[in-house]
């Protein structure tokens, strides 16, 4: 359920999802940010005590113009994490989320037990350039982001409102989460992580949708390469975005991984 | 009324079939369509009408900068500014303008017009446009979440640069700077006129009308699609108690003139279909980069120049539509000045860029349409503002003060105590391009 936290003597307001109870789990959403309806993240809740915030900038969530950079967001992380009395969890990442989970165990390596990263961003690798997802139309976005672009899931995510004001009104919200995702990903998705990952100690599972076309699977060797303790998983019949895809294969490596 | 004769400086031979070809005219239009051999006598015809536009009366001669782009070959205006500098006389320098959260240090932008200012003798106009999102996003890489604040850091600099009388530091988040000290400093002061132009981003307006800057809406949807943002923009300037002076508001139009109605439509409509439909012709995904425009330009409703949605506004529109749409202004010189001064009254506005050289048309065609409108339209719009003052012009040197250039002939070149003939006088007048 939403909940809001407000943190740094209120200078963050943070529009927060958690679901059930047990070791602390942190969801760190990508670029596109959180829907409001993450079945999975309830789905997790079962296991864990999973605590999904909006990144300021995002959503409900304020102060968005105290973060500039990858730097600002996992000093954000840590500060959420104190203030919630809460000193080591669970880190799982998706795409930018991963990108910033990393730095966020990277920068302070007591703070992540088990490290997810799933098609995560981070790394630029010259060979495979990872397309220009900021100058892509809705109407294009689908193919990169799923499997099955014509799917029930895929439709929902590329719907585009009738109403004229819910037009606007969701291409403003859109243009502010983009806006701040800019700061870490414009115009080339790469903030010096090779500098920094393989400073992370946790054990971390890479788990990749099989077909993503925005951060192709060579991208979790790159991963693989530059941190201790990995192990891969590739996921069938999902593009970049597995836990609304393949709902149940992403829960089952994920429960899987930190449960071992 | 001043008149401001504009270049955006297109290549005029994009292939036919362009739109279906190709996604995008700008930011990453294909290499391999442009010719540099063309492009050295196209940026010559170019530079020979901005100089033409001088002797024949027009009040500014207007260049600015875009990149990776069809339409608009200035990537550095400060260049095109410079190599008219010497060859014109009155008209002013009108740079707009440098997109100053591009230059690192933004210190470069105050040197090159201070640079340019000396060496005109006082003629310059400095232009401050943020930049579009293309240029600034797609082709320059800035983070489109910074870029305006960036931008206000940037001009704030080069105002104190312009402005304070010693050697300071700036310690700015994206500039920092230990010795800022203005060598040469500009011969306008306390400075040259400042001039915005923006393509309707509300900010602008506040921004503008806070400074005192002049505000210049550069459309090519013309002064009926136009109107919007002018009152915009009036509506802040009324808020805020400012003077309704039209001066204080330029606004580009596509003008084309020639004998009669219907020579006008013989003569330019093939160039209006090249440049709505090849030059403007720009991916929907480079419009507008998330961030660039704010929430409040978003609800206001403005719609970006490029891009799907102006695209499809202009979608089959014929000769006939562009007139009536106001897209452009056509005409014999009296339809022409009964247009235009209602154009220029509707706005309110003081400061006409014009627009007569664009897409695909030629020099000839180019030069009558400019001789036409400096003979039978110009001289009698003059006093269309008697009761306003234009306090966003430059205030030269006295003309008698100023430097000369020394007189050289150019098919006699010098050298080493030998003259050579560079060419014969009938091969030199027809090297225009193709």
């Amino acid at each position: 359920m939403k909940t809001t936290h407000k943190i740094r003597d209120g200078k963050f307001s943070v529009e927060t999802w958690e679901f059930g109870s047990g070791e602390p789990l942190l969801f760190i959403h990508g670029a596109g940010g959180l829907t409001g309806f993450d079945p999975f993240l309830e789905e997790l809740g079962k296991d864990f005590r999973v605590i999904a915030p909006h990144l300021p900038g995002y959503g409900e969530s304020t102060g968005g113009e105290l973060i500039e950079d990858v730097v600002d967001a996992a000093l954000f992380y840590h500060q959420l994490m104190d203030e919630l009395g809460i000193p080591s969890a669970h880190i799982v990442g998706h795409s930018m989320g991963g990108m910033l989970a990393a730095e966020t165990a990277a920068l302070d390596v007591h703070r992540a037990k088990k490290l997810v990263l799933a098609d995560a961003a981070g790394f630029w690798l010259n060979e495979h350039p990872i397309p220009d997802f900021f100058a892509l139309d809705l109407s294009e976005l689908g193919s990169y982001l799923f499997h099955d672009p014509k799917s029930p899931i895929a439709q929902l995510f590329l719907a585009i409102p009738d109403d004229p004001e819910q037009l606007v009104e969701m291409y403003v919200e859109r243009t502010k989460r983009l806006a701040m995702a800019s700061k870490f990903l414009w115009p080339i998705p790469d903030r010096g992580l090779k500098k920094r990952a393989h400073r992370i100690a946790a054990p971390t599972l890479l788990l990749w949708g099989e077909s993503d076309r925005l951060v192709p699977p060579i991208y979790a060797g790159e991963f693989a390469k530059r941190i201790k303790n990995t192990k891969t998983e590739m996921l069938k019949a999902a593009g970049h975005m597995p836990m609304y895809e393949q709902p149940e294969a992403f829960i089952a490596a994920v429960r899987g991984f930190l449960k071992s | 009324m001043k008149f401001t004769w504009f270049h955006l400086m297109p290549y005029r031979y994009l292939p036919d079939g362009f739109k279906d070809k190709y996604r995008s005219v700008w930011v990453d239009i294909p290499r391999n369509l442009y010719d540099p051999k063309i492009g050295h006598r196209l940026y010559n015809d170019y530079l020979d009408q901005l100089e033409l536009a001088d002797r024949l009366g027009f009040d500014g001669l207007g260049v600015n900068e875009h990149h990776q782009n069809g339409y608009g070959l200035m990537p550095s205006p400060n260049i095109m500014a410079a190599a008219i500098s010497r060859r014109t006389r009155n008209a002013a320098l009108v740079v707009l303008g440098n997109s100053i959260a591009l230059y690192n240090p933004p210190i470069r932008v105050a040197e090159e017009f201070a640079m340019l200012d000396v060496i005109s003798g006082g003629r310059l106009v400095a232009g401050f446009p943020v930049g579009t999102s293309m240029d600034v996003n797609f082709c320059y890489g800035e983070v489109p979440a910074t870029i305006r604040e960036k931008y206000y850091e940037a001009h704030d600099l080069i105002l104190r640069a312009w402005n304070e009388p010693d050697v300071f530091a700036f310690n700015g988040k994206f500039t920092k700077l230990r010795y800022v000290n203005l060598w040469p400093k500009p011969l306008q002061q306390p400075r040259p006129p400042i001039w915005i132009p923006g393509g309707g981003s509300v900010e602008t307006w506040d921004f503008c009308a806070d400074h005192g800057y002049q505000y210049s809406f550069l459309s090519y949807f013309g002064y009926k699609a136009g109107k919007k943002v002018a009152d915009g923009y009036w509506n802040v300037m009324a808020k805020k108690g400012k003077e309704m002076n039209p001066y204080s508001l330029g606004f580009a139009q596509v003008i084309a003139v020639a004998n009669t109605d219907k020579e006008a439509e013989e003569l330019y409509a093939p160039h209006m279909d090249y440049f709505y439909n090849r030059c403007l012709h720009v991916y929907n995904g480079f419009a507008d980069a998330p961030g660039y425009r704010t929430p409040s330009t978003i609800r206001a409703g403005i719609v970006a120049q490029v891009g799907k949605e102006a695209a499809l506004r202009r979608e089959g529109l014929t000769w006939n539509d562009f007139l009536e749409q106001g897209y452009i202004i056509a005409g014999s010189p009296k339809t022409v000045r009964e247009r235009l001064t209602e154009a220029m009254k509707s706005l309110n506005c003081g400061h006409l860029m014009m627009l007569q050289q664009i897409g695909s048309m030629p020099p000839e065609l180019v030069r009558m349409g400019m001789e036409l409108f400096a003979r039978e339209v110009m001289p009698h719009m003059r006093g269309l503002w008697p009761n306003f003052e234009d306090k966003w012009s430059p205030n030269p040197m006295p003309e008698p003060e100023r430097a000369m250039p020394a007189p050289i002939d150019l098919r006699r070149i010098e050298t080493n105590g030998k003259t050579v003939h560079a060419a014969s006088p009938a091969a030199h007048e027809s090297r225009s391009a193709k």
